[in-house]
Formats: C-alpha cells, sequence, structure tokens
C-alpha cells in the first residue's frame, strides 16, 4: 500500500528550476534509495516531503505530494507542522549541527513526544531513555543529561534517529544519515538505523550517494541526476540490469574488494551547474552513447521491462 | 561552577594591578601641579617642598604607588587636596546615585531593547521591523546630552510630570533613565536583532521546524537564547560605561554622581580624587565582565567546558 506519492513534482527557487518532474512513491513499511551525485537534488527532494521548502525560499510550482490519503502541496502550515515529527520524521545529513548545543540531549529527544503525543516530563524522559538504550548508547541516563558538544558524532547521529523515532511516525526521511561520520561507523548507523525502521515497520526514505548502503539497506531505488528522475527500480533490477547509462556508471563506481590497484574508477565530466543544463538529456555531455536525439530531445520517464527510466536508447 | 567563578575572580587579580598602575602614573604624566593650586601665589620654594612632602609627592613614584595601592586596598583612597574630604567619603556619597540611575538604565534596556530586538527578528522585513528598526537608528544616532534636553522639554516644563533636575525623589530619576536607557534600548535592540537572524539560519533550528516545534517556541526557547549570549557581553560592557561615561547626563540633569565627580575634580586637578574614581569605575568594569562571564558560562555549556 502507497504510504507516500511524489507526482511530477517541479520546484523553483527564485529564477532557477532545481527539480523539474520528480515521481516516485514509498510503500508502507518499504525502504527507498534516493541516490544521486551533490547538486541533483536530493536534500531538496526530502525537503519538499517535510513540507520545509518556504523555510528555503524554494516554492512547488506543479504536482502533488500525497502522504497517507491526504495531498500535502497547499496544506495550511499549521497542518504540516502536525504531521512533522509526528507522521513525517527526519534524520538530518549532519548531526553536529543538527542539536541545539546550549540544550541537554535528553531535553531535546524528550520535546519531541512532549509535543506530539502529549505525554508529561516524565513520562517523555522514560520514552527517550528507552529509545537511546534502543539505540545501542551506554548508560542512557548520562547521555540524557548530556550536552551535545560532548558526544561524538555518531553518538549524535544515534540522538538525532532517537529525536526520529520519539513519536512513533510512519515515514522516515534520512538525508544522508552518515555523511558526515567516520567511515567506521557509517555502516554501524545504517544497520542500527535499518534494523528499528524494519522492526517497527516504517517506511524510510533513504537519501544518499552512496550506492554501497543501497545495496545493503533498500527495497527499491530512485536514481535522480540533474534534478529529474533518471530510473527507479528494485533493488535486485537495477544492479542486475541498470536501463539508464547513469545509473551503469554509478554502479561501475562502487569499488570492489581484489580489484586491480588504481583502477578506482569515477564518472567522467561533473554534474551540469544548475544555471546552464544541458538541452535534451542533461545526462548526454557525459554519456558514451549519446546521439543527436538525447541532445536535443528530453526522455520521458517511461515503463521498461521492469522498472522506470528515462533514456531514449534503454533497449529494454 | 564554583571553581569557575574562583578562576576568573583570581585573573582579575592582575587586570587590577595593571590597570591600577596605569590609573597612578596618567595622572602623574598630565601636565601641570595640584601644589601649584593650593599654595599661595608668591610661596616660597620651602613651602611648596613642605606641602608636597604632605601629600607625600617628594617620594620616588614607585613608592608612591605602593602607599597609594596599600591605602586604596583597606579603603582609605586619601583626601581631596581641593574639596578636603576623605576621597572614600566622596564616592560614597556619589556612587548611589550612579548605581541607582545605572542599574535602572540597564533594566530598562535590557527589557525594552531585547522585546524590541525579538520583535524586529521574528517579523522581519515587515512594517513592525522596519518601524522599530528607524526608531533604534534615531535613538542610536542621537547624543544623550540633547535627547535629555528634549525631554527635559517636554516632560518637566511642557507637562510638568517630572522635576526639571536634581536628585531628591524617585521621580527625579525617570527623565536621566530614560535619557541613558533609549540608547542602550537601540544597542541591545540591534544586537538582538541580528543575533536572532544569525541563529535562525542555522541547522538545528531548521531541525527544530522538522520535528514540528511550534515557531513562537522556536524563537523563544532556542533562538532568542543564543542570542542572549552576544547581548549578555555588550550589556557587560555597557555597566562601567553607564557608571562613569553617564557625564554628560548627569550633567543636564545636574545629578550627583561618579561622572560629574570625575570630571569636577579633573578639571581642578585634584589627583586623589581622580584615582579613586577612576578606580572605582575601573573595579566596576572589571565586575561587570566578570558578571557577564558568570552569566554566559551559566547560559552556554560550552564555555562552562572551556573554562575546566
Amino acid at each position: 500500500m502507497t504510504l507516500l506519492s511524489v507526482q511530477s513534482i517541479s520546484v523553483s527557487i527564485g529564477t532557477l528550476c532545481p527539480l523539474e518532474s520528480i515521481t516516485f512513491d514509498i510503500g508502507k513499511g518499504e525502504i527507498l534509495g534516493l541516490v544521486g551525485e551533490s547538486g541533483s537534488g536530493k536534500s531538496l527532494t526530502a525537503m519538499c516531503v517535510m513540507g520545509l521548502l518556504p523555510r528555503i525560499g524554494g516554492t512547488v510550482t506543479k504536482g502533488s505530494i500525497v502522504f497517507d490519503g491526504r495531498e500535502l502541496i497547499g496544506l495550511p502550515e499549521i497542518e504540516l507542522r502536525r504531521l512533522r515529527g509526528k507522521r513525517i520524521a527526519l534524520i538530518s545529513q549532519n548531526p553536529m549541527t543538527s542539536l541545539d548545543p546550549i540544550i541537554r540531549i535528553g531535553n531535546q529527544v524528550d520535546q519531541v513526544s512532549i509535543l506530539h503525543l502529549g505525554l508529561s516530563a516524565e513520562a517523555a524522559r522514560a520514552r527517550s531513555l528507552d529509545l537511546i538504550a534502543q539505540l545501542r548508547i551506554p548508560e542512557p541516563a548520562a547521555i540524557h543529561r548530556a550536552y551535545p558538544h560532548q558526544l561524538s558524532g555518531g553518538m549524535k547521529q544515534r540522538i538525532v534517529i532517537a529525536m526520529a523515532l520519539a513519536a512513533d511516525p510512519d515515514l522516515i526521511v534520512a538525508d544522508e544519515p552518515t555523511t558526515a561520520l567516520d567511515v567506521t561507523i557509517q555502516a554501524q548507523i545504517i544497520q542500527i538505523m535499518v534494523e528499528l525502521v524494519r522492526d517497527r515497520g516504517l517506511a524510510l526514505m533513504l537519501i544518499t550517494h552512496d550506492m554501497g548502503v543501497v545495496a545493503q539497506a533498500c527495497d527499491r531505488v530512485v536514481v535522480l541526476y540533474a534534478g529529474r528522475v533518471a530510473e527507479m527500480n528494485v533493488i535486485g533490477e537495477i544492479f542486475a540490469q541498470p536501463k539508464h547509462p547513469y545509473t551503469r556508471e554509478l554502479i561501475r563506481c562502487i569499488p570492489r574488494l581484489g580489484q586491480e590497484r588504481g583502477s578506482l574508477k569515477g564518472i567522467p565530466g561533473a554534474v551540469p551547474s544548475i544555471v546552464d543544463y544541458p538541452d535534451g538529456c542533461r545526462f548526454n555531455p557525459r554519456c558514451g552513447d549519446a546521439q543527436e536525439l538525447c541532445r536535443n530531445q528530453v526522455p520521458a520517464l517511461e515503463r521498461k521491462s521492469s522498472g522506470l527510466a528515462a533514456c531514449h536508447f534503454s533497449e529494454v | 561552577m564554583i571553581s569557575f567563578f574562583i578562576k576568573r575572580l583570581l585573573l582579575l587579580i592582575p587586570v587590577f594591578l595593571a590597570v591600577s598602575l596605569v590609573i597612578f602614573m596618567i595622572v602623574h604624566l598630565v601636565p601641570g601641579d595640584p601644589i601649584d593650586n593650593l599654595v599661595q601665589i608668591n610661596s616660597s620654594p620651602e613651602q611648596k617642598a613642605a606641602l608636597a612632602a604632605k601629600y607625600g609627592l617628594d617620594k620616588p613614584l614607585y613608592q608612591q604607588y605602593a602607599i597609594w595601592l596599600g591605602n586604596a586596598l583597606t579603603g582609605d583612597l586619601g583626601d581631596a587636596i581641593i574639596l578636603r574630604r576623605p576621597v572614600s567619603d566622596l564616592i560614597a556619597q556619589n556612587l548611589p546615585h550612579s548605581l541607582s540611575l545605572g542599574a535602572l538604565a540597564l533594566l530598562f534596556s535590557t527589557v525594552v531593547g531585547i522585546a524590541a530586538g525579538t520583535l524586529a527578528a521574528i517579523y522581519k522585513d515587515s512594517w513592525i521591523d522596519r518601524v522599530t528598526m528607524t526608531l533604534i537608528l534615531l535613538g542610536s544616532t542621537v547624543p544623550g546630552f540633547w535627547l535629555g534636553l528634549l525631554l527635559i522639554m517636554l516632560f518637566a516644563v511642557q507637562l510638568g510630570w517630572f522635576p526639571v533636575s536634581g536628585a531628591r525623589s524617585w521621580d527625579a530619576l525617570v527623565l536621566p533613565v530614560l535619557t541613558i536607557g533609549l540608547g542602550g534600548v537601540a544597542l541591545v535592540a540591534r544586537v538582538t536583532r541580528v543575533a536572532m537572524m544569525e541563529t535562525a539560519r542555522k541547522d538545528f533550528v531548521m531541525m527544530l521546524h522538522a520535528k514540528g516545534v511550534p515557531p513562537w517556541q522556536i524563537e523563544l526557547r532556542h533562538v532568542l537564547r543564543h542570542a542572549l549570549l552576544p547581548v549578555v557581553t555588550i550589556l557587560s560592557l555597557r555597566i562601567g560605561w553607564i557608571l562613569g561615561g553617564a557625564v554628560t547626563v548627569e550633567f543636564v540633569f545636574a545629578r550627583p554622581g561618579l561622572g560629574s565627580l570625575l570630571i569636577t575634580s579633573l578639571n581642578q586637578r585634584d589627583y586623589p580624587v581622580v584615582q579613586g574614581a577612576l578606580l572605582m569605575l575601573a573595579v566596576a568594569v572589571m565586575l561587570g565582565t566578570l558578571l557577564g562571564d558568570i552569566i554566559q558560562a551559566a547560559m552556554d555549556p560550552r564555555i562552562r567546558e572551556r573554562i575546566k
């Protein structure tokens, strides 16, 4: 059953149009990966879903976002606020800056359940302590009393996850939750997060640029490129048979054990700048198979043998 | 917290020594001899020397400093040369006036300034912001003595609500407090507004919105708390300024106070009084910054950590 359905959303910030016709959906209890390089519009998509776009000066110019049968576009801010934190929660990119530095960790976690579940201060504290323990943080009571600067990045991100879980949401939007962390704890955090999400049957929109994380955690993947959806498919198909050349390149870039020294790959060229996106398919300047058609005509996001892809020349 | 307090207090000792040395020296570097003011015209050099010996002015400077500092620490600031009274008496007489005026003005500018700055920041770019900021601009550019005169003309002369001058009753305080306080309001409001707008751009504020916290709660419980940190700094720096720098306002309202005492004795080259008053102001400034630091440490756990 679909929990969140994003239909051809376009976003403008000033005169720029960083997102164009973004379409995807997330089922109840599903983990959807949103992949793409920096600048592809992943975080902006998260902002759209959270209804926080106006805070960064953006507006949705077209399309609809339906969450649990309710249209979010055009919903008054006060209604959106009741959903935020309660039914749709955010795990932000940088745990180092996501917590209020002068307020005790515990109070910041308690705040969510006091606000959305109407718990008393003591009940909220008990709930937070329980959550903190579930995130495998030693000495929950001591952490509850601590201030953010006394915790490591990994610990802080666990706290941010605890805040996201505090009001029992249905959907969690995790915007590159491990990018700012040490590599050694990235896998651990992803693992804990995925485990808790699965245990509770929550839906998760996991934004990342790490195809390894996607392979490990996600049920389905949406690949974004330069503000458009390039491809969308279930996890097995994406890796077995990528339909879009960009997806192929992304997968080719995953380093493998036993790979020859010096054979680390990248995609040649760079994500085009938002101020001068190329005509036609936005990937055409970096695509090895680009034809005249790719330079002139925007490929539609079409159903292929499995999943959806936006490429003129994907055979299957 | 207590160890922090003691540490900050100990840090003040070298500052106090340095400041007291400067205060002591400045007066000796200024041209003009106080003995010349004291002796009768045509006195003999012997008479002058006798007077200098009486006030200890014939001793080497370092000895004079040691004696002066030692006495000052026991509360003996010497006798005023012109006014012929103990300096500590003069200060004790003037200080309460400065304190009541300064404390009320500080309170007024804190409360009104923070409120105005918060409103302007929350409603930024709206008419509320523009009106507030225009008033603030006016308030920070109008010189205190002129504002004081305007207030006297309107409220004391025209409307007759408050006395024109003096310090005899509580209502004589209203206009001077307003005069000094309004400048402070402008300063505090500006700092509050900018600090709040800066804080509002931080990641954790976006996170609070993502948690669904109501905007007024975000502004007052989180953003304002951060914005108050720089406000505390400027307020603590202002304590000394208000006590000593309110002299023009004291003059306009013909009020006694440390500022007027200082200016009068400077004109008369009454060294002991100048030194005593300056020393009091320096101590006030030091205690002000100490107070500011303590309040900041109480508000921000990161500062407490740094001190440990």
